[in-house]
């Protein structure tokens, strides 16, 4: 990046695509919303003593016997679905935050370790990264998450190994690229301390591609993370996700009680797409290859 | 004057780096092992303190790797590179550089410079690390170096891509002068920058010579430079050195048939009635990773005979301060 302010140059340029500038704004209004749940949300959905069975089952609109409407309906205990959703989406976007962060700090310095180091050390590390992207995260996240059991901790540490690959693999590459050029010689020839070369110059330069990734990834964990959910291996029932909603709205699909099920999806879609917007955008303004 | 820095029996060999399949290939037969280069064979220098030592060379002749080795970059394959009796980098297989003492300059300055950091902070990063200057001063310290190379203070917080390339040169010198060492290397540190700016960068290198009482190691291909700079020079053919003096007479009068080639090649303005006014080497580099026999240059030699062939002259002394690699020298 060149000019006089990288930061302001790169958001002119991200404000011509108005599609991303779009999901950007969904982005910070679920994250703001989900922030503020219990403040906004009607009802407190982990209250049990405020939840009536009368009230179960009702469709978008009824007014239930808090006296206030349901604008999403309610679910099978009875609970307010928009807040429900509210609710879900701060757990889901914890999830995939902490699971993203955590996989990009393992990830990252792994891979930077590897392209440093060199010699059976990095190919014993990539190999094990190339033969993990080889089959599908999804895949090892299951057996993970079978083996550990259930609980918040023990799903992030499923999400993390089934993630810190595609992190190892960007940095790796970008380490490798930057280790070759010559301010870093002139770092070593200084001399400084390899892992202070590695951690104050060569990482910085490597956050680019590892952004972009990390976009992503977020992403990837929150719908790994709804998938595992809503096959009964994701969180405990006190702490439902979205992908838990979607789950225990299943069984009322066809007797044609679709909202349940539909607008926690919806809610999951709007999300992840968004997400993945704004991480393209970021990708197509940081690929020197892609620019005018 | 003392010898500061002196290489022996140095040489440097790249090989391309085998992964574990081709290491079994090459174990079972099915491919051929990873051809090896010699950048670098069987050196011997040495560089007294405060002299300035011109390395001048064809592209590829290994000049660079030899100033890499002796600024503690890359590890010598066989050999020692000493500084003032101890060696540049440790021993060991991962050889780490502990001295502070040989600093170096590189050829481009949009590449020597960490993109991410203002200049002020690259400037002062060695020396705070080393405990050079304490943290608490590096400002007035890094001020005090950016004026010695001709910047004004104000601009300690600005970021690499905002210099012109001689602008960023001048950091990159005051960087590597910060760290007070007693060699400097410099790698074709003007070759990249405009004609009007190389002769600002060369005077400054002048100043600060004399100022700091710097022993210079000078990368270059440019003779005219090499020979405004260097008290002795030394020239180098596919990884040897094949002439060494004082830098006025090997230059009116090389030893090396190599070393008159090369001077001859270089393009001056014809006078009148002059026909050529510079002749090109005849035949090209030949390729490092399989160099011929015997003397590297015969097969572009005028003066080659069988003898060159089969055996590799040595660099032996001539005179007092020269010293030449050739079977037969011409004599004036």
């Amino acid at each position: 990046m060149t000019g006089e302010a990288p930061l302001s140059a790169f958001w002119l340029e991200f404000r011509r695509n108005r599609v991303a500038l779009a999901a950007l704004g969904v982005v910070a209004t679920v994250l703001l919303v989900a922030l503020l749940a219990p403040l906004i949300a009607p009802q407190d959905p982990y209250d049990l003593s405020r939840l009536r069975l009368t009230d179960a089952r009702r469709p978008p609109g009824f007014i239930g016997s808090g006296g206030y409407v349901h604008w999403l309906g309610t679910d099978a205990q009875g609970r307010d679905l928009l807040s429900a959703i509210l609710y879900g989406l701060r757990i889901s976007i914890q999830m995939g935050l902490i699971a993203g962060a955590i996989a990009f700090t393992i990830g990252a310095t792994l891979g930077a370790f590897a392209a440093f180091r060199g010699g059976w050390v990095e190919a014993l590390i990539m190999r094990v990264v190339d033969l993990q992207l080889s089959f599908p995260a999804i895949l090892l996240a299951l057996v993970l998450a079978a083996l550990l059991g259930q609980g918040k901790w023990q799903l992030i540490a499923a999400l993390v190994a089934a993630q810190y690959a595609y992190f190892a693999r960007t940095a790796h590459g970008a380490a490798s690229a930057e280790r070759a050029k010559d301010y870093v010689e002139a770092a070593l020839s200084t001399p400084l301390p390899t892992p202070r070369v590695v951690m104050r110059h060569i990482l910085p330069n490597c956050l680019p591609p590892l952004i972009v990734v990390a976009t992503v990834q977020v992403a990837n964990s929150i719908a790994l993370e709804a998938t595992l959910s809503f096959l009964g291996l994701g969180l405990p029932v006190s702490e439902p996700s979205l992908g838990m909603l979607i789950a225990n709205g299943f069984q009322f699909m066809l007797s044609g009680r679709y909202w349940i099920s539909i607008y926690p999806g919806l809610a999951l879609i709007i999300l992840i797409v968004a997400i993945n917007l704004v991480g393209d955008q970021i990708r197509d303004q940081l690929n020197p290859r892609l620019r005018r | 004057m003392s010898e500061l820095v002196r290489l022996e029996k140095v040489s440097r060999r790249f090989a391309q780096p085998a992964g574990l399949t081709r290491r079994l290939a090459v174990a079972a037969g099915l491919s051929q092992p990873p051809s090896v280069v010699r950048a670098v064979s069987d050196v011997d220098l040495t560089i007294r303190a405060g002299e300035a030592l011109g390395l001048v060379g064809e592209s590829g002749c290994g000049k660079s790797t030899l100033g890499r080795i002796i600024a503690g970059i890359l590890p010598p394959s066989e050999g020692r590179a000493m500084l003032d009796g101890a060696r540049v980098m440790g021993e060991g297989r991962r050889p780490v550089k502990t001295t502070t003492r040989v600093q170096m300059i590189f050829q481009d300055p949009f590449a020597s410079l960490d993109p991410r950091w203002k200049i002020g902070a690259a400037i002062s990063e060695g020396p705070i690390a080393h405990g050079l200057v304490a943290p608490s001063e590096a400002r007035a310290f890094v001020v005090g170096w950016l004026q010695a190379v001709g910047l004004p203070p104000d601009v300690a917080d600005r970021y690499p891509h905002q210099f012109s390339g001689g602008q960023r040169q001048r950091v990159a010198i005051a960087r590597a002068l910060a760290m007070k060492p007693d060699v400097l290397v410099c790698d074709e540190p003007v070759a990249s920058l405009d004609v009007s700016i190389q002769a600002q960068i060369i005077n400054l290198f002048l100043t600060l010579r004399r100022e700091l009482d710097l022993t210079l190691l000078f990368i270059s291909h440019d003779l005219g430079v090499v020979r405004h700079v260097c008290d002795r020079i030394a020239i180098m053919y596919l990884g040897r050195i094949v002439e060494m003096g004082p830098t006025q007479v090997v230059m009116s009068a090389p030893l090396h048939p190599y070393a008159r080639a090369l001077l001859d090649s270089i393009p001056r303005l014809a006078l009148e009635g002059d026909e050529a006014a510079f002749r090109p080497i005849a035949g090209e580099l030949p390729s490092p990773l399989a160099p011929p026999p015997g003397c590297h240059f015969h097969v572009r030699c005028r003066r080659a005979a069988e003898s060159c062939i089969r055996q590799s002259p040595l660099l032996t002394p001539r005179g007092p301060s020269r010293s030449v690699a050739c079977h037969f020298p011409i004599e004036e």
